[in-house]
């Protein structure tokens, strides 16, 4: 298990390598640079800035150094926002989206293999069609339909809770934006639970255990559940990516000064430092996501030889 | 010839002079498509949305972006065919959702052309070549699996700009690898076949094997891949317009007319209800018609 991880590990590593080069190339060869403004500012001033920013360097060097302050844990700093670094702004709204999508992403799990369990068990019953309702709304509503309704509904029509907005991690703000991402996580976990349990009752190691004798409580859950989470468990990966776009629209919609929020400002702003740091950062926290989920399945699944 | 042998010969004849119809692969799948009725429905409703993007601008009295000065934001109503509404600047609801959709189907119709391209000849070539060319060439798609899409979309949007042929490629570039993975893994299977071995035993030259023998097995499994690439592009096409980040106003597309709506949706909710339809319904459409083309054309069910 030791060696699997880490070479799983070290696969990784390309991946963030790549991206981090594919992106600061795609960067840098765009025309302009960051101090080219309408205002005449002098030679020596601009040699200066240039040389803080190492600007001055030939580029494979620039790219170098800024590898190194990336090992280092420094995003440079923000193009438009003065005085702030892109570590600052990250601090700041990297709570916000953890917070969110973490507690999104636990609620959906529970409730998503919870549906589709008693979905699988109760084939055909209202619980089951109810269950196929939410993934087909799920799968044909974009989040950013399925947001304006829960707000037309929650927040004017019923005045029940906030429309938008952030109050310091007071709760009422943070119910929508959870709902509308546990929404579509549900719908697609729910689906992928109850579609591989009913796979698995149908086999006929199921039926043995039956014939055994065995409690069904014993033969769902001792049985039947672990290979039945294995579909489940390695859609999670996908479904962290697909995740990060509806997180990014959540964000938006509902202006949370989370992540995606200040990735979309930025990417109107131009601030370029900005969204090549963020999305050096998402990477790795996604690409990292996988890696758990690609270990996890392997600890899971008896089949996998490592 | 003694008479057995006279009445096998009759009764082969008599087969033979039956015209039986035959019935290529296509058919059988056209037919079994034909007889799945949520995918039929789909279908026609899909053409019938097409079909109005494509004319409705050129028929209805309105242009997408001139202001009708006396009706401002009004509800929807038959008054001078303004039968969606008018949003708060008095342009038409219907022509603006019309043409939207004309953007919204175009990109998803080019940006499906290109992924898809792209995906049959990586997933090809990676297959043909095998070995370590194939290992690494599956690598990379792994690797592009693994990464946030949207974000590296939107940096290239905020790079290269939001040109509409931009668009399309950014949203291209990511759209492409389910394609790459099953055209390598079909491309390995139809490489050991029999047919194949035999084609080769025989001296038929690669590239004839190739576009005789293992692109027409290749197609069924395309064929469904691209329908199910459609409604995934055109969702990430309008994800990217809600955010502001496609195409550029006054041009307009199904995302940014949702956007633009549900920001007024308590004062005019039918500027969010009528885009928001027109882009729920047609995803939903190219849903079904993915699964009945899955159904119909699924090299396992034949």
């Amino acid at each position: 298990m030791w060696s699997y991880t880490l070479r799983r590990i070290l696969a990784t590593l390309p991946t963030v390598l790549a991206v981090i080069t594919i992106c600061y190339f795609m960067l840098h060869a765009t025309p302009g640079g960051p101090f080219d403004t309408e205002r005449k500012v002098s030679a020596a001033v601009l040699a200066n800035l240039q040389a803080k920013y190492h600007l001055d360097m030939p580029l494979w060097q620039q790219y170098l150094y800024y590898l190194n302050s990336l090992l280092h844990g420094d995003l440079g700093a923000s193009f438009r926002y003065a005085d702030w670094s892109v570590n600052d702004l990250v601090a700041k709204a990297l709570p916000v989206s953890l917070v969110i999508g973490g507690t999104a992403m636990l609620i959906s799990m529970l409730i998503g293999t919870a549906l589709g369990v008693f979905a699988a068990l109760r084939q055909n019953s209202h619980l089951d069609h109810f269950v196929m309702l939410i993934g087909n709304i799920g799968s044909a509503f974009p989040s950013f339909v399925i947001g304006p309704v829960l707000v037309l509904v929650f927040a004017i029509w019923l005045q029940w809770l906030p429309s938008g907005g952030w109050n310091d991690f007071d709760v009422r703000y943070m119910v929508l934006p959870i709902a509308l991402l546990t929404f579509i996580n549900v719908a697609t976990i729910g689906r992928v639970m109850r579609g591989s349990l009913i796979e698995v009752l149908n086999s006929n190691f199921i039926r043995t255990a039956r014939a055994k004798g065995l409690p069904v409580r014993t033969v769902i859950l001792r049985h039947a559940m672990r290979p039945a989470l294995l579909p489940v468990v390695s859609v999670l990966g996908p479904l962290a990516i697909s995740s990060i776009t509806a997180a990014v629209v959540t964000e938006t919609w509902f202006s949370l000064p989370g992540l995606g929020k200040l990735i979309v400002n930025g990417a109107s702003n131009r601030d370029y430092t900005l969204v090549l740091g963020l999305v050096i950062l998402v990477t790795v926290l996604a690409v990292t996501l996988n890696l758990l989920v690609d270990l996890a399945y392997a600890l899971l699944d008896p089949k996998i030889r490592y | 010839m003694n008479r057995k042998q006279v009445a096998l010969a009759q009764s082969i004849e008599a087969i033979t002079e039956v015209p039986l119809p035959g019935r290529s692969p296509w058919m059988d799948a056209r037919m079994r498509f034909m007889r799945n009725r949520a995918a039929v429905i789909s279908l026609v409703l899909l053409s019938i949305i097409t079909l109005l993007c494509v004319l409705g601008p050129m028929v209805l009295p309105h242009s997408y972006d001139s202001t009708d000065w006396e009706l401002m934001g009004i509800a929807p109503t038959w008054a001078a065919w303004h039968l969606f509404g008018t949003d708060e600047l008095g342009r038409d609801l219907l022509v603006r959702t019309l043409i939207g959709g004309r953007i919204s189907l175009v990109v998803g119709l080019l940006a499906t052309l290109v992924s898809v391209s792209m995906g049959i000849l990586w997933g090809a070539t990676a297959g043909f070549m095998g070995g370590k060319v194939d290992a690494f060439m599956m690598r990379v798609v792994d690797m592009l699996y693994a990464i946030p899409y949207l974000l590296i979309a939107i940096l290239m949007v905020t790079i290269l700009g939001r040109e509409f042929y931009l668009v399309v490629l950014t949203i291209s570039a990511f759209s492409w690898m389910d394609m790459a993975r099953v055209v390598r893994g079909q491309t390995l299977s139809i490489k050991s076949k029999e047919f194949v071995e035999a084609a080769r035993a025989i001296g038929v030259p690669t590239w004839r094997i190739i576009f005789q023998h293992v692109v027409p097995n290749l197609l069924g499994i395309v064929v469904i891949y691209t329908s199910i690439t459609v409604p995934g592009v055109i969702l990430t096409e309008s994800v990217l317009s809600f955010l502001g980040l496609g195409v550029q106003e006054p041009m307009t597309s199904w995302g940014v007319l949702i956007h633009d709506g549900a920001n007024v949706m308590s004062a005019s909710p039918w500027l969010i209800l009528f885009p928001a339809a027109a882009l729920s319904i047609t995803l939903y459409c190219a849903n079904f018609i993915g699964d009945g083309m899955r159904d119909a054309l699924d090299p396992k069910d034949r």
